[in-house]
């Protein structure tokens, strides 16, 4: 019987919690919660995941974190979090955590690339690391020794990786999966600003009349700054305006007083549009309205444009996996069908959908371009000629292009870009646009980047409170590492460039390291690591907190390259994923909270948080592992005379070395690391804020005694290393508009966004009443777009330089012309359908972190296929059944979804990335823009078929 | 297929058999037995399954439904082209259910509203109507399916704290029909939204994606069966400002029209007779 009442009871508990919604929490209960606080240590932190940077606080007891909130005094998030940060608690207890070294071994204990993982110590991974990077060094130079970096790198270990890469192996080989992220926003940046980072913040937001996202599914993938874009619209309905323009239907699209679903790729010809609507209208346009701002225009705008035949950043003929050329179509390592799209990165014959648009820039429908690499260059044009290369624009043949739903007429299409056209022109309406991976993730990312700002300096609507483009990020530390310390091939700290010998000599001099050291040549992007590991070029990769055989497109070259070629790929994970099984050595990493970190999320804000609990096993940080690995390399090892693949040579700098102090055995752990200045100005203070109570492993060592690289016990490098690292690399940007404030600092407030003068942080940047430097550049003025890159043109047309000489441009930002192109795969009759790939809010990029929560895990346990009822009918597959999504690279079987959060015109297909069981990039393409080397996974063609 | 189909019934004949078999041989079990049949009123049933004490008359525990569900073509696993488990199972002893009939359990697996509506053409005994989902056109329509309502506990829902989850709205494969989200100012932060989960009964078919991706711990979300999840407003009242509502109340039972309290219940006469004290 009381069984019979326990099960009685249970079902009448389930329905009175059905019918008594709204019953408060009893208040013994209360106490009984207040009780299980006690002994709970709570800290801040930054939460793991995305790029908005929402603070949280952290209780760890018994060594374990055991809850998260979202702190309420976070100006980002005030203590709110999305499902994600709900789950920060769990992310680093999964079961299947390394913790221990592994190596590919025979049965004799030898490395053997065909073995099996078997533990090893510390020592050993070391040890095989060393030999491998040696013999890559002897047989390939620097070019040889890669590393696949990351935008969730915290700032230390980027900067470490960076350092020793650069300086120690004189290696400019390392690039971060950033690059596939955010890299055609930098460029965009770069171009139009001369310096890196939106000019505005999220306070934008609450200022502004009008929300605008393009390519951007804000409400999955920022969702605390959708719920702040949700208030604004609930706090004026009327006034303020969300208007979503992107390939397919999304979550986003529910709050948009209208949605614009146009052709991949014709964002182009739509921000064109807008700009011809303002131009044209604009009395010196030849209109009769006062649109532009013409006195903001002409203090500080010019024109530019530059070349058009830049190819889609493939590989290019010549390149040994392309050679050699077979009478079928096929081509080195490339299939005939790979080499029907990989062919339009040499010369493409001109659409008669891109003709209108490349005419003013010369060229004819039918004519065949022929395609150089990607270059930067540019130069500076007129009004008239920008003018010129608006007038194709028109409403007809922008609708008639950019039109992305086959079952929208034309007049309904056309009558939203005008009201977007509107809203954008109406005099006193603030906009924002936003942006993230439809933006960046394209063929001519660069070039539609730059688009946006033309729209908004021509209204003088940028850098202002409530109104300015800009690009959201999407990792947490894609600025605050990957960008502001420059974890990429091309990149110094602080925007600064290794092709630039006055940079040079500036980091070498701050490294404390010959003049000389650094190398030159910077061309290691992440897709040209992976092609280079597939040409044989590098022999040596390292993949730090990132999962880069998942993450690249083209994804079956990469892979088999590093499993049948010789050479040595290392994988540094908190848990095993497709670039560990790829790999030949495992390394244990600790995860966020197991170490002393910092992030910068995209509106430039730096937030610090402390070592909260000690690493699971064996696991030490990346910052550990790349300090160690300095240990195993000496000046003679790395500084002798090179001579790059392009003839280029590096000196031998160890006479200079010597000079300095340093011997033939000093090693880089010595220069770069535990050197005087960092031994002597970044003691250990246990018992001082923000030090005292808490752990260091890397500094301290810790109570796990570790048998660390030399097989003993580690004993941690007596100083606070975290802080060097941090310290050091703020002096690059201080004084230079990247200013960071003091490390102790960063403990006390919840992150601080830079420039930060004085003790204050800066919202909005080149405004004279808000930007120190802008006042500073521009006494008594507006605004100063002082960035300095590129900031001397020549001058030219829309066909090319026709005056060399360059002209400086002392604080003037740029509008530049650039045209509609296609992209160099689109749908045809065999593959007939457009692939677009992207995330889920419930999984974060490959899923190695969250498909180990066992929540998320049940929420979204595979990715699915999204489509049209209608292209579902037509391949006779049912929602639920399984297809084959088929590129000319390869298939993959995935589930027919035709309902539910995102609804894809007919023609288009969306597949996220983060399910290793679809392996989507297996399918996409390893097209990049040709500028920023940023892959387009949003587009490439596929056919679909009942699996 | 036909073959791993026979499997299967067998398979599932014999789980059934031996339930029954094991609850006659061992009297102790009786008593759980009599147990499941009073818990099963908080069972979920099958898509067009007749009102519970209609269908547990009706149903001939035959497994069919359970079959077709399990065997269904979208229910292949990717990586072994084997059938994954089904939605449907036939209750064993300690389900907790009367023995034998079909159920399911949406945080484990829930309904994923096949159009096609496998489970339900099969029934042998009408226990599943297949009229009750079968539009005027004549087809299938997995729509009209009510196997339950969804119901959101608001204490434990972290987007009744301001979390932005949402991921049962995204999981409804009713999107904005069965679940759409309510947009209300948080005060507390000043700038950010409460996007709440709402759910409509008129459409909710009880499918419990909802209840299956629910990010909690136990699920914020869940399925009841429709008269445990639902309250009924009294048909004498039609709602001014909706023309429709008439069409909620329907025709009145004119038998039901008189009203009887403790205050009514005696004659006019006997009350009137019983004199009043002064």
């Amino acid at each position: 019987m009381a069984l019979n009442r326990r099960e009685f009871l249970k079902s009448a508990a389930a329905a009175s919690a059905a019918s008594a919604v709204g019953i408060a929490v009893p208040s013994n209960l209360q106490a009984a919660a207040n009780d299980a606080e006690k002994g709970w240590r709570w800290d801040k932190a930054a939460c793991r995941f995305c790029g908005t940077g929402c603070g949280i606080m952290l209780a760890t007891k018994g060594g374990k974190i055991v809850a998260v909130k979202g702190d309420p005094a976070a100006p980002v998030n005030r203590g709110l979090n999305c499902i994600k940060g709900y789950f920060n608690a769990k992310i680093m207890y999964g079961a299947d955590r390394l913790k221990t070294p592994l190596l590919r071994m025979n049965d004799k204990g030898e490395f053997d690339k065909k073995g099996k993982f078997r533990p090893v110590s510390w020592q050993r991974a070391f040890d095989e690391m060393e030999k491998h990077a040696k013999k890559a060094l002897k047989e390939s130079g620097p070019e040889g020794v890669a590393v696949f970096a990351s935008g969730q790198y915290t700032i230390m270990e980027g900067y470490a990786a960076q350092k020793m890469m650069k300086a120690g192996f004189r290696s400019n080989a390392i690039d971060p999966n950033a690059r596939h992220c955010m890299a055609s926003a930098v460029v965009g940046f770069y171009q139009t600003f001369g310096i890196d980072e939106p000019s505005g913040c999220y306070d934008d937001i609450e200022i502004t009349d009008t929300i605008v996202t393009w390519g951007s599914n804000m409400a999955e993938m920022h969702p605390i700054l959708w719920s702040r874009v949700t208030d604004r619209k609930l706090s004026n309905p009327d006034k303020v305006k969300v208007v979503n323009i992107q390939t397919y239907t999304h979550r986003t699209c529910d709050l948009g007083d209208f949605n614009i679903i146009f052709s991949p790729n014709t964002d182009l010809a739509i921000w064109n549009y807008l700009a011809r609507e303002i131009v044209y209208r604009d009395k010196k346009g030849g209109g009769k309205e006062d649109i532009i701002d013409w006195d903001f225009v002409n203090k500080h705008m010019v024109f530019a444009t530059g070349p058009v035949n830049i190819g889609y950043g493939m590989r290019r003929k010549g390149e040994k996996s392309l050679t050699p050329v077979r009478p079928d179509g096929s081509a080195g390592k490339y299939t005939a069908k790979e080499m029907q799209t990989i062919n339009k990165e040499m010369e493409k014959k001109i659409s008669a959908k891109e003709a209108p648009a490349l005419a003013p820039f010369g060229k004819k429908e039918g004519e065949v371009l022929k395609n150089t690499p990607g270059t930067l260059k540019h130069w500076e044009i007129s009004f008239e000629d920008y003018k010129k290369s608006l007038e194709p624009y028109t409403l007809d043949y922008v609708a008639k292009i950019a039109k992305g739903d086959p079952n929208e007429s034309l007049e309904s299409f056309k009558k939203k870009l005008q009201m977007l056209a509107d809203l954008y022109i109406e005099k006193d309406r603030k906009v924002v646009s936003f942006w993230t991976m439809g933006m960046n993730q394209h063929t001519r990312g660069t070039w539609v980047n730059t688009l946006s700002y033309n729209v908004h300096f021509m209204l003088n609507k940028q850098a202002k409170p409530g109104s300015g483009a800009f690009s959201l990020t999407g990792q947490p530390s894609a600025c605050g590492t990957a960008r502001e310390v420059g974890t990429f091939c091309h990149r110094l700290p602080a925007d600064m460039m290794v092709k630039n010998p006055k940079h040079r000599a500036h980091a070498e001099k701050v490294w404390g390291v010959p003049a000389g050291t650094l190398n030159p040549v910077g061309n290691q992007h992440i897709m040209k690591i992976h092609r280079d590991i597939e040409d044989g070029v590098v022999k040596f990769a390292w993949v730090n907190v990132c999962n880069a055989y998942q993450d690249s497109a083209s994804a079956k070259h990469w892979i088999k390259a590093a499993r049948e070629m010789d050479n040595f790929i290392v994988t540094s994970d908190g848990y095993p994923g497709i670039s560990a099984m790829v790999s030949d050595l495992v390394l244990p990493s600790a995860m966020i909270y197991e170490k002393w970190g910092a992030y910068g999320n995209a509106e430039r804000r730096t937030q610090h948080w402390r070592q909260q609990v000690l690493p699971v096993g064996d696991a030490m940080s990346d910052t550990w592992q790349w300090v160690e690995f300095a240990k195993r390399f000496t000046v003679k090892d790395l500084w002798g005379p090179y001579t790059l693949r392009n003839g280029k040579k590096l000196p031998d700098v160890r006479k200079d070395a010597k000079k300095m102090g340093y011997n033939d055995d000093t090693t880089m752990y010595e220069i770069l690391f535990a050197n005087e200045k960092a031994k002597k100005n970044y003691p250990l203070k246990p018992n001082e804020f923000p030090q005292k109570g808490f752990d260091n492993s890397e500094a301290m060592g810790d109570a796990r005694n570790v048998v660390g690289s030399d097989g003993k016990v580690f004993k941690g490098y007596g100083f606070m290393i975290q802080e060097y690292l941090f310290e050091e690399y703020a002096s690059f940007g201080r004084g230079h508009g990247h200013d960071l404030a003091p490390f102790n600092v960063y403990h006390k407030v919840r992150g601080l966004k830079w420039p930060v003068v004085d003790g204050k942080e800066t919202q909005w940047r080149f405004n004279v009443k808000y930007d120190p430097y802008a006042a500073k550049a521009n006494p008594g003025g507006d605004f100063a777009f002082y960035g300095p890159l590129a900031k001397a043109l020549p001058k030219g047309d829309l066909t090319g330089i026709k005056d060399k000489k360059k002209k400086p441009l002392p604080n003037k930002a740029k509008i530049f012309a650039r045209p509609y192109m296609d992209p160099p795969e689109m749908p045809d009759k065999e593959y007939d359908t457009w692939l677009c790939t992207g995330r889920v809010l419930e999984h974060w990029h490959s899923g190695t972190m969250t498909m180990r929560v066992p929540e998320l895990y049940r929420a979204v346990p595979e990715a699915l296929c999204y489509m049209h009822p209608n292209d579902a009918k037509a391949k006779g597959v049912k929602r639920g059944e399984l297809v084959w999504v088929e590129s000319r690279r390869g298939k993959v079987k995935a589930r027919v979804e035709t309902r539910g959060r995102n609804r894809p015109p007919q023609g288009l297909v969306f597949v996220p990335w983060f399910d290793e069981k679809v392996f989507i990039n297996k399918v996409c393409l390893d097209a990049t823009c040709p500028m920023s080397k940023q892959t387009d996974f949003k587009k490439c063609a596929v056919k679909i078929y009942k699996a | 297929m036909a073959k791993s189909s026979d499997n299967s019934r067998r398979k599932f004949m014999a789980t059934t058999l031996q339930s029954v078999g094991l609850t006659a041989f061992a009297g102790v079990l009786w008593s759980g037995y009599s147990a499941e049949a009073k818990a099963a009123k908080l069972v979920l049933r099958p898509p067009g399954a007749l009102p519970e004490e209609d269908f547990l008359k009706a149903c001939i525990k035959c497994g069919l439904c359970a079959e077709a569900c399990v065997n269904r073509d979208t229910n292949v696993d990717k990586e072994t082209g084997k059938q994954r488990p089904g939605t449907l199972k036939m209750a064993k002893g300690g389900d907790h259910k009367l023995v034998g009939t079909p159920f399911f359990t949406p945080r484990d697996v829930p309904c994923y509203m096949c159009d096609d509506i496998p489970c339900v053409p099969v029934c042998p005994s009408g226990a599943l109507s297949e009229a009750s989902v079968t539009d005027e056109k004549g087809e299938l329509d997995i729509k009209k399916a009510r196997m339950g309502l969804a119901v959101v506990h608001k204490e434990s829902c972290v987007a009744f704290w301001g979390l932005q989850c949402d991921a049962c709205y995204r999981a409804c494969p009713l999107m904005d029909e069965a679940i759409s989200l309510e947009y209300q100012k948080n005060d507390r932060t000043g700038k950010h939204a409460f996007l709440l989960p709402v759910v409509h009964s008129d459409v909710c078919t009880g499918c419990g994606l909802c209840e299956k991706a629910c990010v909690t711990e136990k699920a914020a979300i869940f399925v009841l069966p429709t008269d445990y999840a639902t309250g009924k407003a009294g048909d004498h009242y039609v709602k001014g400002w909706d023309k429709k509502d008439q069409l909620r109340v329907g025709d009145r039972d004119m038998d039901k029209i008189e009203t009887k309290t403790k205050r009514s219940e005696e004659t006019p006469v006997d009350y009137l007779n019983k004199e009043i004290a002064y």
